[in-house]
């Protein structure tokens, strides 16, 4: 018998039982289904993470200043301005790794445009920290270092101070008050969206760090030429905790630590951070899959059951079978493609639920999925696999039967 | 000779005791005979017709089919024997339900080398051999007791077999259902066919021309029939009955 044929017999065989085939496939329907759900809500999370990194910039490290000590009081981070415009030159000039190193300050205030106002982050930087953050305008331009020099009243809008301020109008051209300060609008940032802790990263205007000092935020009363924060790119390819180790040991020796004393500031590592999320996500989708993946081995047992009960059944079937010329392996073959029938029926339903209902999770529960065409191809091999695996036993059990018992069997 | 047995013994173990079924039968049946076997049930009958139709094997002895040795053949081989030589015909009759006469009697063709396209033709023409042509498309619930014997009998012969082994064909039939197999049969045997029917109602032994009685394992009689019934004439003998009537008028 060829395949075909085989095919042809299997299709038949599961047609007199239509509820018990049914019922047997839906095991394997609700394993590959909920499969593909859980892998697709998985590679959701996973995407969205990876996406998060993407907004980020990719190797970045963040160098925040340190924190106060007096009388034994700790105060929290950035309470003591303790790393410099210098440091932050001296970082971008003396570590090879680094490509980019731009200190910045971020301070909260009104922002007023006509009659409407909007209370955003302010962040006083410098050109290098477009290029740290991966981040571009989608209308306008960033600053020029004379901006910087001159200390001129320019500012970038992020999406969201602009959508707040203007509206659908353009806002380029326009003039802003950041504390009575008028602003000319000069350029509107690229959306970046929430970042990995659910902070809008668009709600925020930018403005040279010089004019931030001057005009906006002012200065440390300790060090003019204090900043809050350093972002720092590392070029791609090379090692990020060396890079790290070699950031802390230059501002420790320009810092005049002494081995005993804490660092007077925190290096993050943002995108490692980000990169054990994703790691973590990634360990999610694969404990989803393997729990899934139980509900199609009990599918496969299901298949199992049904396949013994129909050797049963169909005892003198096989005796005659094999008394017209049926060798063992034309009757292995026969219930063998039976079960696989059952299992690629069953997945292959099994795959549009899971599609499906990771489309139905995606819409009502409003968490991103995406099922993976690998993962769909995966499930399908898998529920075929089920099929050969489960099906085998019986199977093979048909094709032992003694001829003449078979034939006798009532 | 189709069939040359010599010596042939075959033994059971049930548990601890060894049941001696078959004691040394030697027996020779040329090309075109009518062969009866007989015997009280436990006599060894089936274990001879289980072995003649290579669903077992001997413990001791030869049996050769076609010149064939069959001893000491592995499941497989002796699959492609039957697939080959014999046509089975059983008294339950072991039709596939939900599948139609014409699938039944084509069903030894999936199992051997004949070509796919020519298998449908030949079943169809067996199915016409004994009757049938206008039930192709029955199912077997959809058939008398006699319509359902004949498709196996077509069954039996769409491999053009070295020979049929009839257990009990009549076994499940009424009188003139019977008769009506066995002329069938006869006519069959007429036009060469080898065959071998067991049977423990000598009326239908009557039927054959050489009645082999078996008895404890061996063969006590071995007699040619001079002159066999003929299934014809006696069903012309028989009363007409209504139900019979009925059956032909459905045909």
């Amino acid at each position: 018998m060829n395949p075909l044929q085989s095919a042809r017999v299997a299709l038949r065989a599961l047609r007199v039982n239509k509820l018990r085939s049914a019922l047997t496939m839906l095991g394997i329907i609700i394993g590959v289904g909920a499969v593909i759900a859980m892998v697709g809500v998985g590679a959701g999370a996973q995407a969205r993470v990876a996406e998060q990194i993407q907004s980020l910039g990719s190797n970045l490290i963040i160098v925040l200043s340190g924190s106060t000590t007096a009388g034994g009081i700790r105060g929290g981070q950035g309470t003591r301005l303790t790393i410099t415009e210098e440091d932050a030159a001296a970082i971008g000039r003396e570590i090879a790794a680094v490509h980019a190193s731009a200190p910045s300050m971020r301070g909260t205030a009104q922002i007023v445009y006509g009659n409407l106002n909007w209370a955003t982050g302010i962040q006083g930087v410098t050109p290098e920290y477009f290029e740290a953050r991966e981040w571009t305008t989608v209308a306008g331009r960033v600053f020029t270092p004379e901006d910087l020099a001159g200390a001129t009243k320019v500012a970038l809008l992020g999406q969201t101070t602009a959508q707040n301020l203007f509206g659908d109008a353009d806002p380029l051209g326009q003039i802003v008050r950041i504390k009575k300060v008028p602003f000319t609008v000069i350029g509107l940032l690229d959306r970046k969206g929430q970042n990995s802790w659910g902070q809008d990263q668009d709600d925020v205007a930018v403005i040279p760090l010089t004019t931030a000092k001057k005009k906006v935020l002012g200065v440390s009363q300790a060090n003019a030429r204090s900043v809050g924060a350093i972002s720092i790119k590392i070029r791609a390819g090379e090692d990020m905790v060396e890079a790290e180790a070699q950031i802390r040991e230059l501002l420790r020796q320009r810092h005049r630590l002494q081995p005993y004393q804490d660092d007077d500031f925190t290096v993050r590592n943002l995108s490692e951070i980000l990169q054990a999320q994703e790691e973590s996500s990634k360990v999610m989708t694969y404990l989803l899959a393997a729990i899934a993946s139980v509900s199609l081995l009990v599918g496969g047992i299901g298949i199992m059951n049904i396949m013994l009960v129909s050797v049963t059944e169909r005892t003198r079937e096989i005796g005659l079978r094999m008394a017209v010329g049926a060798r063992g392996r034309d009757i292995l073959l026969q219930f063998l493609v039976e079960a696989v029938t059952l299992s690629l029926i069953g997945g292959v339903i099994g795959i549009a639920l899971g599609l499906g209902s990771s489309r139905a999770i995606s819409e009502f529960a409003e968490w991103r999925t995406q099922v993976p065409a690998a993962s769909v191809a995966m499930a399908f091999g898998f529920a075929a696999g089920v099929g050969v695996f489960f099906g085998f036993y019986p199977a093979r059990k048909a094709a032992r039967l003694d001829p003449i018992e078979a034939l006798r069997y009532e | 000779m189709v069939i040359v047995t010599e010596g042939l013994t075959k033994d059971y173990r049930l548990g601890r005791h060894v049941v001696h079924a078959l004691r040394g039968v030697s027996v020779s049946v040329d090309r075109g005979e009518f062969l009866a076997v007989m015997g009280p049930s436990g006599s060894g009958k089936s274990t001879f017709m289980n072995l003649l139709g290579c669903l077992d094997t001997p413990t001791q002895g030869r049996y050769l089919i076609d010149g064939e040795d069959v001893a000491g053949l592995d499941r497989d081989a002796l699959a492609r024997i039957r697939s080959r030589k014999i046509g089975f015909v059983f008294q339950t009759f072991n039709l596939l339900a939900r599948t139609t006469a014409l699938e039944n009697v084509e069903l030894p063709l999936l199992y051997s080398t004949v070509p796919a396209r020519t298998r449908r033709e030949r079943a169809r023409r067996r199915l016409a051999d004994v009757g049938l042509a206008n039930r192709e498309h029955h199912h077997p619930s959809q058939l008398s007791g006699g319509q359902q014997q004949r498709v196996a009998i077509a069954r039996a012969l769409v491999n053009d077999p070295t020979v049929i082994l009839a257990d009990e064909p009549t076994g499940a039939l009424d009188t003139r259902t019977s008769l009506e197999i066995m002329a069938l049969l006869q006519s069959l045997n007429r036009e060469g066919m080898t065959i071998v029917v067991v049977t423990h109602e000598s009326d239908v032994a009557a039927h054959a021309g050489r009645i082999l009685s078996f008895r404890d394992g061996r063969v006590i009689r071995d007699e040619r029939v001079p002159a066999p019934r003929d299934a014809v004439a006696a069903l012309a003998e028989l009363p007409r009955d209504a139900e019979a009537e009925a059956e032909e008028a459905v045909a």
